[in-house]
Parts: structure tokens; C-alpha cells; sequence
């Protein structure tokens, strides 16, 4: 075991983010204590897949839609990661989600995660991450690499229920061939700080890109999103619905570019991100962002931080409804309709679950 | 026997003073049409007798069998038996009208087991179609199928006093004619009280009122039977203006006296 701290020196050339870069601006990657955990050197990923058409292999050659470092924190992680790659066969049509669970294991532990995905040309499945942990003080850098081959429907769902006081500083990139269709889902319910940057490119002409989040911050939970939708080829499409709730003292951010290239013409994009404040003392940032190269693409974006919708808890109440079963419907129907999109239905019930639940959290501390 | 009565009710909405002295009395089983132009104070007395946040009470009161409305929160009005069916439903996406139903029916001690038999039963009669049911609450819904799934809620909900404001707009005649037989029909079989507030006749030729009053200005400055409606169809809202000689006075901050010239117990014209 060596401190996370001993492994940045030995391994590191580049410096550690910071908040002076624009891609961590609001973030809390300043107050990362490197003293404060151990480098996990085990495997924490463990896949449940059927066996037609899924290879599983912890045999990992390189090659991934990823970036080369551009910090330290990459650097440790192309350095420490065990790999794992998830393959789906040519043609290949898997009915049932391919699960794959990530365990935090020890306190004050470092965890440097690969998931690389191939889902090949036409194939067709869904994986579905589950990343938990119990209450303990941890770190969590998990990278997920997604290569989407063309014609290929692949649908994801990242959904993190780490413990409240475990960081998570996590990374999705994908890339999708000729009409293929990928659709991503987020989950954030735990964590302290915990953040995912995605970035999806449309390589093939006809590619679509959907991303879906949901994340509900309590305490002092702090959710970071970051997206970057990369339109490089022409006809594709983009969607994207975050939806967020800030309740207590925790904050949310959410900043995200559409890029539609010079060569993307016919491309279409739509970027929305919603969130409810749901007390004095938290706190949401939403930035989003379009950079457009060509001038034949249909594009929108919106977003909006606010408190519960006065004009709707007036319906409610109405007909009846007392004010607080009121504002709780509101904030879980506000969810409903990514929910209702996300991979996984099967998982929803557990996630809407939670969701209640930390709304009832809400109650009792008031 | 139910009673809702308003006596010199008096409300400003921004600063300005809206209404200005309403007394109006609406028992169990009685239909009453307020008509009004544009701008007379109809939705802002809807919005009032509801307690909807953003106006201000400068005067008078509101009872329903005896329980003061004017000191009950909005749900609280609802749970003593009132029932705003609202011209601009919203939209609140993610709960279906079931759900709210449901809580409603809890949170006012009536049980709440048969509300999807109800609610399927209620839809037949006023052809709501039952897709709707499952719906997020008026989302994606036409103007006339919200203001049947109001009427649907009200029918649920059994309230002693409905206020129908603009239910007729948005609503075609079929659907017209659907909705108040099924409000005429709340009216004879549970004595509802009905205060149907509307611009245009067009309503009170399918809802029957037994008595109807012009409001203008932020007054009723006429109340009758169905001659009234005749009247207003020969000589319009103009010949009501006259009537109301007073200007509109500057909203004074709440406790200041009310208005001398008010007459609390009377009918402005009888």
C-alpha cells in the first residue's frame, strides 16, 4: 500500500487539476486530500453477463476511445487501472443487461477503475454499472470507454450509489459509428464529491447520441457534470435531459458544449439541463454551451435553476393536496420523464426509491 | 344545507384594488353564473375565494357552512369542500391525475381505495378519453380535455361548492354539453353548489343558472334569471358601465376601513 500522495510523485509529470482550469472551474477538486487514502492495487469490477455473444477479459491491449493524460490524476489512472473489457459480437443481440457492479472495498482507499466496452457493428445490448460502497471515506477514479461500432444500438446506465463520503472523480467516453444509436443514462444519488465527465462523439455519418441524467444532491453532496457532445460527422443527432434537485447545503454543476463540426452538416443537437433548488443554502450552476462550425444543423439548448414551481404547488394544493405531500410530487414527477427513458427499467424502481427517500430526508431535518 | 357566502369582499392584486365589495351567496344545489367583461375582476374573485398567493384581502369575508376560508390555506379550503376548476389548468409533469386524487382523498380523511374505478367512471360520462387517466396532469392536453379532466376531478373530489372558472372556454359544444350535464348532475344528485364564472352566454345555454349576476368593475352590478342573459345579449357589457359611477380606489394597505358605501347585506341593484 502507498499513499495516493507517494504515487502522484513518483508517477506524475503532469500537475493535478485545479479549479483555475475551466473544465474543473466549481468544482471542489482544490480540497482533494491525497494524504487521506491509500492506492487500492485489487480489481474492484465484477461482470454478470450471459455467456452468447459477451467476451469478458481482464486482457486489455491498448487499444480505446480514450485520451492520452492531460493531468496527474490520468496519469495514476493509466498507471494503476486494471482493465476490464466488455465485447459484444458482431450482430450479436443480448436481450438481458450485462451488469457490471463496482465495489469500493476499504476505508481511506484509492480505486482506479477501467471499463472498456466494444459493442460491435449491429450488435445490440445494454450494460448497466452499478458503483456502491459502504460508509466509508474512499476515492473512486473509474473510466468507462465506450466504442459503439457502426449500425450497433447500445444503450448504458451509470448508476452511482456510492456512500457519502466516498469522491468520485469519473470519466465516460464513447464513440459511435455509422448509425448507431447509443443512449447513456447517469444516476447520481451518493458521494461526496462526485463527478463524471462524458464526452460522446458522433464519428459515423447517422450516429445518435442520447445522454440522460438524473442526480439529487442532500447535506453537503456536491454532483459535477460535464459533457462535451462532439458532432464530427454528418446527420448525426444529439439529445441530451439532466435533471437535478439541491436540497440542504449541496451543490450541483452542470456545463456542457455541443460541438458540430465543419464537416456535420444536416447534424441536429438538443441540450437541456433542469434544476430545483429545494433550500436557501444549496446551490446550482448550469452552463451550457454551443460551438457550431456549420451552418446547416437544427440545435437548441435551455437550461434552468429555480425553486419548486409555485404555479404547480398551487394546483396541487388546490385539490386538497397539504403543501409538503405537494412539493413532493412535484420534485419526484420532475424526474419522471428521464426515468421513464432510461435504460434499465427493471433498476428504476430501486432508483425512485431512493429518490423518495432522500426527499423524506429532507423533511425530517427541516 | 351548504352555504358559501362572500360578503363585501374586497381584494387587490398588484397595488390595485380589483374587487371591490362582492357579496354573493351560493347554497348546496344551487347554480350561480357570474358574467363579466374583460377585466371586471372574474378570475381574480376565483383566484380569491381559492387563496391563491399573490393577492391581497383588503376587506370582507368568505364562510362555507360557518368555516372562515379567508384564514385557511388553499389545500385547507379544498379539505372544508371547495373546488376551483382553474380556466388555465397546469401542467405539472410526472404526476399522474390519479396520484393527486389519491393524496387529496387521504390528506381530507375520505378513503381513497375505489379512486381509479371512479375516475374510469367519470371519464365515461364526459367522453374523457381513459388514456388520459395516466397521464402527467394536463401535460400535452388539449384545452378542452383539461377542462374535462377538471370536471373529472371535481366529480372524484366531491366537493360542496365548485367555482367553474372559464370552464366553457376551450371546450367545444359536445364537449360543453358533456360537462354541464355531468356538473347539473353533481348539482341534483350531491347538492353541489355551482359559481360558474364565464365572459360569453355560450355556457349558461347547455349549464342552466338559477341566477346570474353581472360583474363589473370589481362589482355585481346586476343580479336575476336567464333575462339577465337576454339583456347582456341586446345592450352588452356597456350598458352595465354606466352603472358603476365609482372610480376604482387606490388599494389602502390591509386593515384600513372598509369601503362606507358598501352595503354588506345587499344586493348592489335590488
Amino acid at each position: 500500500m502507498t499513499s495516493l500522495a507517494d504515487e502522484v510523485r513518483r508517477v506524475a509529470s503532469l500537475p493535478l487539476p485545479t479549479t483555475e482550469l475551466e473544465h474543473w472551474r466549481y468544482s471542489r477538486i482544490n480540497a482533494i486530500d491525497l494524504d487521506a487514502y491509500d492506492v487500492d492495487l485489487g480489481s474492484s469490477l465484477e461482470v454478470i453477463a450471459p455467456k452468447a455473444g459477451v467476451t469478458v477479459t481482464d486482457a486489455f491491449d491498448g487499444h480505446s476511445v480514450g485520451h492520452p493524460p492531460t493531468d496527474a490524476i490520468d496519469q495514476l489512472h493509466d498507471e494503476r487501472a486494471l482493465t476490464t473489457v466488455i465485447e459484444i459480437a458482431p450482430g450479436a443481440i443480448v436481450t438481458d443487461p450485462i451488469v457490471v457492479i463496482e465495489r469500493v472495498p476499504d476505508d481511506g482507499s484509492a480505486v482506479f477503475s477501467r471499463l472498456v466496452i466494444r459493442a460491435g457493428a449491429d450488435s445490440e445490448a445494454t450494460v448497466h454499472v452499478v458503483r456502491s460502497s459502504a460508509d466509508i471515506s474512499a476515492l473512486i477514479v473509474p473510466v468507462v470507454e465506450i466504442d459503439v461500432a457502426d449500425a450497433a444500438r447500445f444503450r448504458f446506465l451509470d448508476e452511482q450509489r456510492l456512500g457519502r463520503r466516498v469522491w468520485q472523480l469519473g470519466k465516460q467516453t464513447s464513440r459511435v459509428g455509422r448509425d448507431a444509436t447509443f443512449l447513456s443514462g447517469m444516476v447520481a444519488l451518493g458521494g461526496d464529491f462526485a463527478r463524471l465527465a462524458i464526452e460522446s462523439r458522433l464519428e459515423g455519418r447517422g450516429a445518435s447520441g442520447e445522454l440522460l441524467a438524473v442526480s439529487f444532491g442532500e447535506a453537503d453532496q456536491m454532483h459535477d457534470f460535464r459533457t462535451i457532445e462532439d458532432h464530427v460527422a454528418g446527420h448525426t443527432t444529439s439529445n441530451m435531459l439532466f435533471k437535478g434537485a439541491v436540497e440542504g447545503r449541496a451543490s450541483s454543476v452542470y456545463t456542457g458544449l455541443i460541438h458540430i463540426g465543419k464537416e456535420a452538416a444536416g447534424s441536429q443537437a438538443f441540450q437541456t439541463n433542469r434544476n430545483i433548488k429545494l433550500s436557501q443554502g444549496a446551490w446550482a450552476e448550469s452552463v451550457p454551451n454551443l460551438e457550431i462550425e456549420n451552418n446547416d444543423v437544427r440545435c437548441s439548448h435551455a437550461s434552468a435553476v429555480g425553486p419548486v414551481d409555485e404555479e404547480q404547488r398551487f394546483y396541487l394544493e388546490s385539490r386538497g393536496v397539504p403543501p409538503h405531500i405537494a412539493e413532493r410530487l412535484i420534485v419526484l414527477g420532475f424526474f419522471e420523464d428521464v426515468l421513464e427513458r432510461l435504460p434499465v427499467p427493471a433498476a428504476m424502481p430501486g432508483v425512485r426509491a431512493e429518490l423518495a427517500a432522500k426527499f423524506d430526508r429532507r423533511e425530517v431535518a427541516q | 344545507m351548504t352555504e358559501l357566502v362572500i360578503s363585501g369582499l374586497r381584494a387587490a392584486a398588484g397595488g390595485r384594488e380589483i374587487l371591490r365589495g362582492i357579496d354573493l351567496t351560493v347554497r348546496g344545489g344551487e347554480v350561480h353564473a357570474v358574467m363579466g367583461p374583460n377585466g371586471s375582476g372574474k378570475s381574480t374573485l376565483s383566484h380569491v375565494l381559492m387563496g391563491r398567493p399573490g393577492y391581497e384581502v383588503l376587506g370582507g369575508s368568505i364562510t362555507l357552512d360557518g368555516v372562515d376560508l379567508l384564514a385557511l390555506p388553499a389545500w385547507k379550503r379544498a379539505a372544508a369542500g371547495l373546488f376551483l376548476a382553474m380556466q388555465y389548468p397546469t401542467e405539472v409533469p410526472g404526476v399522474a391525475v390519479q396520484t393527486l386524487l389519491e393524496e387529496a382523498l387521504v390528506a381530507t380523511g375520505k378513503a381513497s381505495g375505489d379512486v381509479r374505478r371512479l375516475m374510469v367512471e367519470e371519464a365515461e360520462l364526459i367522453g374523457f378519453d381513459e388514456r388520459f387517466l395516466v397521464r402527467p396532469l394536463n401535460v400535452d392536453l388539449s384545452g378542452g380535455e383539461k377542462k374535462r379532466n377538471e370536471t373529472l376531478q371535481l366529480a372524484v373530489l366531491q366537493p360542496k361548492v365548485a367555482i367553474l372558472d372559464e370552464i366553457d372556454s376551450g371546450l367545444d359544444v359536445d364537449a360543453l354539453r358533456a360537462v354541464s350535464r355531468r356538473v347539473e348532475g353533481l348539482t341534483n344528485e350531491r347538492g353541489l353548489g355551482v359559481l360558474a364564472i364565464t365572459h360569453y352566454s355560450r355556457l349558461l345555454t347547455e349549464l342552466h343558472a338559477d341566477r346570474i349576476h353581472v360583474l363589473v368593475a370589481g362589482r355585481i352590478v346586476a343580479s336575476g334569471g336567464p333575462e339577465v342573459v337576454d339583456e347582456l345579449e341586446r345592450s352588452g357589457y356597456a350598458a352595465y358601465r354606466e352603472l358603476d359611477d365609482t372610480p376604482a380606489a387606490v388599494a389602502a394597505p390591509t386593515g384600513a376601513l372598509a369601503d362606507p358605501f358598501a352595503d354588506p347585506f345587499g344586493d348592489p341593484l335590488a
